[in-house]
C-alpha cells in the first residue's frame, strides 16, 4: 500500500450523499488530479459522521481538520489552499472545531464530548468498501478468538454476562436468545439480521450498514458458531440502497478474504450470508412477518410462541437480532462482557445510538451511554432548540413509542425508564419538539403512519386504528367532542389488547402518551376549539393589529385567497372564510402587524 | 484467502500502517514543511515528497508530514520545523531532497538533530561573512 501523506475522508452517509457529497467526492478525486496529487492524497469515501445537521461533511488528517457544509464549489479552494499549500480553509470548519486558532480534536467538539461510539466505532473512520481498513481496527479479530479459543457456550455465556439488550426496541437479553436458538433441537438452524428499519425518523441500522458492514457480518459470524447455524440472511429494505451496495461489497469481500464460506481461518467453521430485500413494509420488521417475507410470502405477523428460536424461518430455530444488536458483539468478545457490562444503567448496558431529529440544532447520529438524560442530549449534544423557542418534548420509538415531556427532562434514558415513562426505546428515533408543535397533530401523524402500514390481517389493527384517526382528525380540524376523547381512550385500550402483533399492540401508543402528559392540549381543541400551539390549521386564525398596520396593502398584493382587503393607509382586514391560513401575509408584512392567533 | 489468524494479524498490522496518521496529532513526531507561495517557490514540494518517501521506506511509526502556510523567513525557504513531544522545535532552513535523507537518518531515526541545517547555524553564518 502507498504512503499518502493526507487523507481526504468525504461522507458517504445518506444525508451527506442527497446533500452532494457524491459530487464532492468526484470533485476531489478531480481536483487532486489537476494539481497534480494524485500519489499524495488520498480520498476517501466513508460512513455517517453522525453530524447530519452540517452536512456535507469532509475531513482532512492529518490535521483533522472538520470542515462542513461544504459544496462543489468549495472543493477547489480546499485542495489548492490546504493540500497543496497547507493553509487550512478557515471558512470552511465547523465553526465549533476552531479555538484560539487551533484545531479541536474532534472528540472536543460539543457535539461528540459526551457521546461514547461502540456500535458506532467505524463508522465515519474507515472506508467501509474497504475490508482492511475494518481488518486495520481489529476487524474480525473477535471471530478469530471465537473460533479458536472459545467454546459455543461460552461466546454465549459471554453475551449473557454483557447484559446486552436487543436494540430493536423491545429489549429482551441478547445472551438468553441465543442460548434459546442454541439449545433448540435441529440440524439446521439460521441466523437473522434485521435491518428492515422503518420507523420516521430513524436511520441508525442503515448508517450502520452504510459505514461499517462489516461489523454486522462478524457478529452474525460469531452468532452462527455459538447457536451452531452455517446460513445467515440480512433483510434489508430495498428503500436502502447504498446500505445494500455497501453490504454486497462487504459479503463479497469476505468471502475473498475467506472470512465467510467453508473453512474459514483454516478452522473447519462454515458460515455464509445472502442478503434479502424486502419492499419496505413497516410490518416486515415484526420479526414473524419480516420470516414469513423472506420465504418468499407476503410478509404478515403470526401469533407468538412458538418462537423464532424454536421454529422461524422454514420451520428451524432461527436467530433474530436487529443491525445495532450485532455490531455491538465484536466489541463485546474483544473487550469482555465486564467491561461492557460496565457501561451504562443497572438493567441497561452499553450504549445506544439515536436518530436525533426534529427542532433541535445538531440533528445527527448519536451514541451515548445508556443512562444519559434527554437534558444532556438535547442540550449539550443537540445543542438545544433552534430559534430560541422552549423544549416542549422528545418522541421516541417512532410509531410505537411516546412522548417524554420538558418536565422529565432529567430522566436517565435506559430501557425501563422509558417504558416506566408510557414509551419505549424503540429503534432509537427521537424526535425533539418545540413549543409550535401540537401534541394532538403528532399523535395524528404518526397515526396515519400506521393506517397506512398496516397490513390488515387482524380487525384491531386494521379498523380500530383507522377510527382512532378518524377522531383525531375530527379534533384537529375543530369538531372533536369530549365524548370522543373517551372514545379514543377506550379504542386505544382494546386495540392495545386485542392486536396481533407487536405493531397493532403498540400502534396506540402516541396517542395514549400524549393524552398522559398533554391531555390539556387536547381539552383546548374540544373544548375551546382552540390549539394552544397554533399548529393546527383548521383552529387558526391570522390577525391583522390595527395598531401596527401602516395600511401599506403588501399583505393584500401577497395573499393568494384573495382574503386581505382594505383601503391605503387604513388598517387593512383579513375575510376568516377566505382565508387559507398560509401564513404568507404574516412574512411579508414589514410593520409585523399580522400573527397567529390559537 | 486467510488461511489463519497468523494471515489475519499480518493484513491487520500491514493496513493499520496505512491509516495510522488518520489518529489525530498529538503524541508522535511532527514534520511541518512550510508550503506557502514562498515555499512552493523555493522547492518545498519535492522537499515534503522527499520526506514522505523516507518516512516509508524506512516504516517509520508516528511521524505526520504535515503543511504549513508561510513561516516568515522567506529568504530561508524551504523551511521545516520538525516537532518532537517534550523538545523544542527544530527549524530547518533551505533545505533540499538531499539534505531531507540525512535529517531523517540522523533526526527522526537517532535523535540527533542536524546542525548544519539549522536556522542557527545559517544566521551564525551570514553574520560571520
Amino acid at each position: 500500500m502507498p504512503l499518502y501523506r493526507a487523507h481526504v475522508l468525504v461522507c458517504g452517509g445518506t444525508g451527506c450523499t442527497s446533500g452532494g457529497s457524491d459530487k464532492i467526492y468526484d470533485a476531489f478525486l478531480k481536483e487532486i488530479e489537476n494539481f497534480n496529487l494524485k500519489d499524495e492524497v488520498q480520498v476517501i469515501r466513508t460512513g455517517c459522521f453522525g453530524l447530519c445537521a452540517e452536512g456535507p461533511i469532509v475531513i482532512v488528517y492529518p490535521e483533522g481538520a472538520f470542515y462542513s457544509k461544504v459544496a462543489d464549489s468549495d472543493v477547489k479552494e480546499i485542495v489548492e489552499e490546504h493540500l497543496l499549500k497547507g493553509r487550512i480553509v478557515k471558512r470552511l470548519l465547523y465553526k465549533e472545531s476552531l479555538e484560539e486558532g487551533q484545531i479541536k480534536s474532534l472528540n472536543e467538539v460539543k457535539f461528540y464530548k459526551k457521546q461514547m461510539r461502540i456500535a458506532l466505532r467505524n463508522c465515519g473512520v474507515i472506508n467501509p468498501e474497504n475490508i482492511e481498513e475494518y481488518i486495520a481496527y481489529d476487524g474480525y479479530k473477535a471471530l478469530a478468538k471465537v473460533l479458536t479459543e472459545m467454546t459455543p457456550e461460552q461466546v454465549i455465556d459471554w453475551v449473557k454476562r454483557s447484559g446486552l439488550r436487543g436494540r430493536g426496541g423491545g429489549g429482551f437479553p441478547t445472551g438468553l436468545k441465543w442460548e434459546f436458538a442454541a439449545k433448540a433441537p435441529g440440524d439446521v438452524k439460521y441466523v437473522v439480521c434485521n435491518a428492515d428499519e422503518g420507523d420516521p425518523g430513524a436511520y441508525m441500522d442503515r448508517s450502520i450498514l452504510e459505514g461499517d458492514p462489516h461489523s454486522v457480518i462478524e457478529a452474525m459470524a460469531i452468532a452462527g458458531y455459538a447457536i451452531g447455524s452455517k446460513q445467515g440472511y440480512v433483510y434489508v429494505r430495498a428503500e436502502y440502497p447504498l446500505a445494500v451496495k455497501r453490504l454486497e461489497i462487504a459479503i463479497n469481500q469476505a468471502r475473498e478474504y475467506g472470512l465467510l464460506g467453508k473453512n474459514i481461518l483454516g478452522t473447519g467453521f462454515e458460515f455464509d450470508i445472502e442478503i434479502r430485500l424486502g419492499a419496505g413494509a413497516f410490518v416486515c420488521g415484526e420479526e414473524t412477518a419480516l420470516m414469513t417475507s423472506i420465504e418468499g410470502h407476503r410478509g404478515e405477523p403470526r401469533p407468538r410462541p412458538p418462537f423464532p428460536a424454536v421454529k422461524g424461518l422454514w420451520g428451524k430455530p432461527t436467530l433474530l437480532n436487529n443491525v445495532e444488536t450485532y455490531a455491538n458483539i465484536p466489541v463485546i468478545i474483544l473487550k469482555g462482557p465486564e467491561w461492557f457490562a460496565s457501561i451504562g444503567t443497572e438493567k441497561s448496558k452499553g450504549t445506544k445510538v439515536f436518530a436525533l431529529v426534529g427542532k433541535v440544532n445538531n440533528t445527527g447520529l448519536i451514541e451515548v451511554p445508556m443512562g444519559t438524560t434527554v437534558r444532556e442530549i438535547v442540550e449539550d449534544i443537540g445543542g438545544g432548540i433552534p430559534g430560541g423557542k422552549k423544549f416542549k418534548a422528545v418522541q421516541t420509538g417512532g410509531p410505537s413509542g411516546g412522548c417524554i415531556p420538558a418536565s422529565l427532562m432529567d430522566t436517565p434514558i435506559d430501557f425501563d425508564s422509558l417504558t416506566a415513562l408510557g414509551t419505549m426505546m424503540g429503534s432509537g428515533g427521537m424526535i425533539v419538539m418545540d413549543e409550535d408543535t401540537c401534541m394532538v397533530d403528532i399523535a395524528k401523524f404518526f397515526l396515519e403512519f400506521t393506517v397506512d402500514e398496516s397490513c390488515g390481517k387482524c380487525p384491531p389493527c386494521r379498523i380500530g386504528t383507522r377510527r382512532m384517526l378518524e377522531i383525531l382528525q375530527k379534533i384537529t380540524s375543530g369538531n372533536g367532542t369530549e365524548e370522543d376523547l373517551e372514545k379514543l381512550e377506550e379504542l386505544a385500550y382494546s386495540i392495545k389488547d386485542s392486536a396481533l402483533c407487536g405493531l397493532g399492540q403498540t400502534a396506540p401508543n402516541p396517542v395514549l402518551s400524549t393524552l398522559r402528559y398533554f391531555r390539556d392540549e387536547y381539552e383546548a381543541h374540544v373544548k375551546e376549539k382552540r390549539c394552544p400551539a397554533g399548529a393546527c390549521k383548521a383552529l387558526l386564525r391570522i390577525v391583522i393589529d390595527k395598531d401596527l398596520c401602516k395600511g401599506c396593502g403588501i399583505c393584500a398584493k401577497n395573499c393568494p385567497a384573495n382574503a386581505i382587503t382594505g383601503q391605503i393607509k387604513k388598517p387593512f382586514e383579513i375575510d376568516q372564510e377566505k382565508c387559507i391560513k398560509c401564513g404568507v401575509c404574516i412574512e411579508k408584512c414589514p410593520f409585523k402587524a399580522i400573527s397567529k392567533k390559537a | 484467502m486467510i488461511k489463519s489468524i497468523q494471515e489475519l494479524e499480518e493484513i491487520r498490522k500491514k493496513a493499520l500502517e496505512e491509516l495510522e496518521f488518520r489518529k489525530q496529532q498529538g503524541e508522535g513526531i511532527r514534520i511541518v514543511v512550510g508550503m506557502a507561495t514562498c515555499g512552493i517557490a523555493a522547492g518545498a514540494r519535492p522537499v515534503m515528497l522527499k520526506f514522505v518517501e523516507e518516512i516509508q521506506k524506512r516504516n517509520l511509526k508516528n511521524v505526520t508530514v504535515v503543511q504549513t502556510g508561510c513561516i516568515g523567513l522567506c529568504k530561508y525557504e524551504p523551511i521545516v520545523e520538525v516537532y518532537e513531544p517534550n523538545k523544542e522545535k527544530v527549524t530547518y532552513v533551505k533545505m533540499t531532497p538531499e539534505k531531507v535523507s540525512k535529517v531523517v537518518a540522523e533526526h527522526i531515526v537517532n535523535g540527533k538533530p542536524v546542525y548544519e541545517y539549522t536556522i542557527g547555524y545559517e544566521e551564525n553564518k551570514e553574520a560571520n561573512k
